[in-house]
């Protein structure tokens, strides 16, 4: 089996740990991972703020890099669900990028879909001795309505204790340029995420999106919690003998 | 609703607003209390999801049909013994029910809570023309007494608790008529007791009300209110005169539509599995109910609204609230920051399209939402309020305010368009990273870094890594 990367503009330049690890994580499972190198960004930015015009380019780019592959696995809840929610919507006065998208759309996966639905395995030999709070974001939840799935990962992770995080389908208050078109209503929803994630006593905050762990954690690290965050695919790929040292909240290079 | 003028955008609004503890507190207890009780009520039914899709379905070919729908609506009321009034605008509506009352020689009217008198500043019309209109709902005799604003559309004093309340009732009360008594308490049952007191009073006094309507049922001219407390049933029955303010959309075809919204609401809005009061009336009948009845049907920008194939999904609306009591945003920005009777999703994306988008305020509520979907989950009517949003940021991106932004999203697409370009500014960023400060970004950088530190810019972009190790 063939799977493309589509690591994310995001992943790509800030978190490039989270791609290392699911090329890792793949591997592991046999997969054959190859990294499309036409790729950047699948244009979340632009449409959510209101550039149709630039997001539509970015689509076509997708689907000209993206067409061939038996799957393509996206490390980001909310960069699938643009491409497979909204993608359509873009298309739908061009029959052209429609066309171009056809093939290439019932074949993106988010990491927890491609592992559960496709390749089907929950228990993908993981080791990560620590205590973890999952975080389930919302385009996870809402749009691509991942549900226990990330969950039943993490539970088949040797020597990971999960703790149950009060209040975690509410939105942790990143939502992209909200960020800082509304810094006081965004400040204020971290606040109480990360209220609720200090409350579980974890040391580790798991999520499938690094865009909210990037606004989660650098409260985080703002206020010295002492609480790490982590993508899915990393605590995924961790084994015993390839277990990372890890780096303190938000420093992840 | 011609206040929000000169009014500043919401980020400075609800910047203000969500630093009021008392605010915060208040509605954190309320919106969770209703959305606890909305999920219990609506996981109790298992057709839930085809309710929902009925909900949408009907009212989605109401609209497509509307012209045709309110010509038959308009001839049922009229054959009925009501009349029947069109107002294009607020102005017009105003006009016409501030005429409807000063031909009765009364100066005083009771309401029923309406959203759509509210829209338009009905009360304000009113009281120009030196006729003082009461409200009757518990909470918006709150909001009155207390010379302040609705910030829900269905709980409009949510903003305010018990203690509050009680405030306003023994200092307010007196002016307006019956008065509290002095050693009210704050018990609910104590400050529901004082406001029935007051209110009965007036029921019995005024000879004419003014109502909207949350459904108008076009193949008999029938108009549905439903209600909590029973003070619409008592306006809808006693007075002389009764003036019924709807907006077009409020349209049902036929009784068997009309089912699948009884069944919709109160469990979207109170989270009830039955409202306790559902008043019906079909024109007038003598000696049975006021015998002088008027519908003003109201435009008021939904004419426009219905233009827009994405934007028109938000006239399905049935006010019932849900959104805003599941909103991570409202929840913590409180309705006032709205500027607008529709406050929380459905105002964001509803007002702007009423409106327009011509103000700061305006042009800034699309905007106002993370996008994270809890609306459109728990939406009756299944309006995709996210995709709205979008819709009408691309709108307001391309308005007056939007140049610098243009140009950095422009310059965005313009690396991402080519890997090459994507690559170069990722070394670029590798290159410069320890000049990066974590703690404080310059412009409007710093709207992340006052509460957030930036992550550390990596050494090697993932792409970087991948050519230099697999290629």
């Amino acid at each position: 089996m063939r799977v493309a990367l589509f690591v994310t503009c995001v992943n790509d330049t800030l978190y490039p740990r989270t791609g290392r690890a699911v090329v890792r994580l793949l591997e592991r499972l046999g997969v054959d991972v190859a990294f499309p190198g036409d790729q950047t960004c699948c244009g979340q930015m632009h449409y959510n703020t209101g550039y149709p015009g630039e997001a539509a380019a970015l689509a076509r780019g997708f689907a000209r890099t993206f067409d061939g592959y038996d799957a393509v696995v996206v490390p980001s809840g909310s960069c699938a669900g643009m491409v497979r929610d909204n993608y359509p919507r873009l298309a739908a006065r061009d029959p052209a990028l429609k066309a171009a998208l056809a093939p290439v759309l019932p074949n993106v996966y988010d990491l927890s879909e491609l592992l559960v639905d496709v390749l089907g395995v929950t228990d993908v030999g993981a080791y990560f001795p620590h205590r973890v709070t999952y975080h389930p974001t919302c385009h996870s939840l809402r749009l691509l309505k991942l549900g226990d799935k990330p969950l039943r990962l993490l539970r088949a992770v040797r020597g990971l204790e999960l703790a149950e995080l009060e209040g975690a389908d509410e939105c942790c208050g990143f939502g992209g340029t909200f960020a800082v078109k509304n810094p006081a209503i965004s400040a204020a929803m971290c606040a109480d995420k990360m209220r609720h994630v200090a409350d579980t006593g974890a040391e580790v905050l798991c999520a499938a999106d690094n865009s909210c762990l990037m606004h989660i954690g650098g409260a985080l690290s703002r206020q010295r919690a002492g609480i790490r965050t982590m993508h899915l695919a990393e605590i995924l790929a961790s084994t015993e003998e390839t277990a990372e040292v890890p780096a303190p909240s938000g420093r992840r290079a | 609703m011609s206040t929000h003028l000169g009014m500043p955008a919401f980020p400075a609004r609800a910047a203000a607003e969500s630093a009021n503890a008392q605010l915060r507190h208040n509605l954190r207890k309320a919106t969770h209390t209703i959305r606890d009780k909305r999920a219990a009520v609506v996981d109790e039914l298992s057709d839930w999801a085809e309710l929902r899709a009925a909900g949408a379905a009907i009212k989605d070919r109401t609209l497509l049909d509307l012209d045709t729908h309110l010509e038959r609506l308009e001839a049922a009321f009229t054959a009925a013994g009501g009349h029947v009034h069109w107002a294009a605008d607020a102005d017009e509506a105003n006009r016409i029910v501030t005429g409807l009352v000063q031909a009765t020689g009364s100066d005083e009217v009771v309401k029923v809570k309406s959203m759509a008198t509210q829209e338009i500043g009905l009360n304000e019309a009113l009281e120009k023309a030196g006729i003082r209109a009461y409200e009757t709902d518990l909470a918006e005799l709150i909001v009155q007494l207390g010379h302040d604003e609705p910030s829900h559309i269905l709980v409009p004093a949510i903003h305010r608790n018990r203690s509050e309340i009680r405030e306003i009732f023994l200092r307010e009360m007196a002016d307006w008529g019956r008065p509290a008594p002095p050693d009210l308490t704050d018990e609910p049952r104590a400050l529901a007791e004082a406001a029935r007191l007051h209110l009965r009073e007036r029921f019995l006094r005024t000879k004419v009300a003014v109502s909207g309507a949350n459904f108008a049922v076009a193949e008999t001219g029938t108009l549905v209110v439903l209600e909590s407390e029973g003070n619409g049933r008592m306006c809808l029955t006693l007075p002389q005169t009764l003036i019924s303010v709807v907006g077009i959309e409020k349209l049902v075809p036929t009784w068997r539509d009309l089912e699948v919204f009884l069944q919709l609401l109160p469990r979207s809005s109170t989270g009830e599995r039955m409202n306790p009061y559902t008043s019906m009336w079909t024109g007038a009948a003598a000696g049975d109910g006021p015998r002088d009845v008027h519908l003003v049907l109201l435009d008021n920008g939904r004419t426009d609204t219905l233009a827009d194939e994405v934007g028109r999904q938000a006239l399905r609306c049935i006010r019932c609230s849900a959104c805003m009591n599941v909103c991570p945003v409202y929840e913590r920005a409180g309705g006032h920051a709205y500027g607008s009777v529709y406050p929380g999703p459905i105002g964001a994306i509803l007002t702007p399209q009423l409106r327009g988008m011509s103000t700061p305020l305006d042009a800034s509520l699309p905007y106002a939402s993370s996008l994270c979907g809890a609306c459109y989950e728990v939406c009756p009517v299944a309006i995709d309020i996210p995709e709205v949003l979008v819709h009408l940021r691309a709108r307001a991106a391309a308005g007056p305010g939007h140049a610098a932004e243009r140009l950095g999203m422009r310059a965005a697409g313009w690396v991402f368009n080519r890997p090459a370009r994507l690559a170069a500014a990722q070394r670029a960023a590798g290159a410069f990273r320890g000049l990066i400060s974590r703690r404080r970004l310059p412009g409007p950088g710093a709207a992340w870094t006052d509460t957030r530190d930036v992550p550390e810019v990596p050494a090697e972009s993932f792409r970087s890594w991948w050519r230099r190790e697999r290629s």
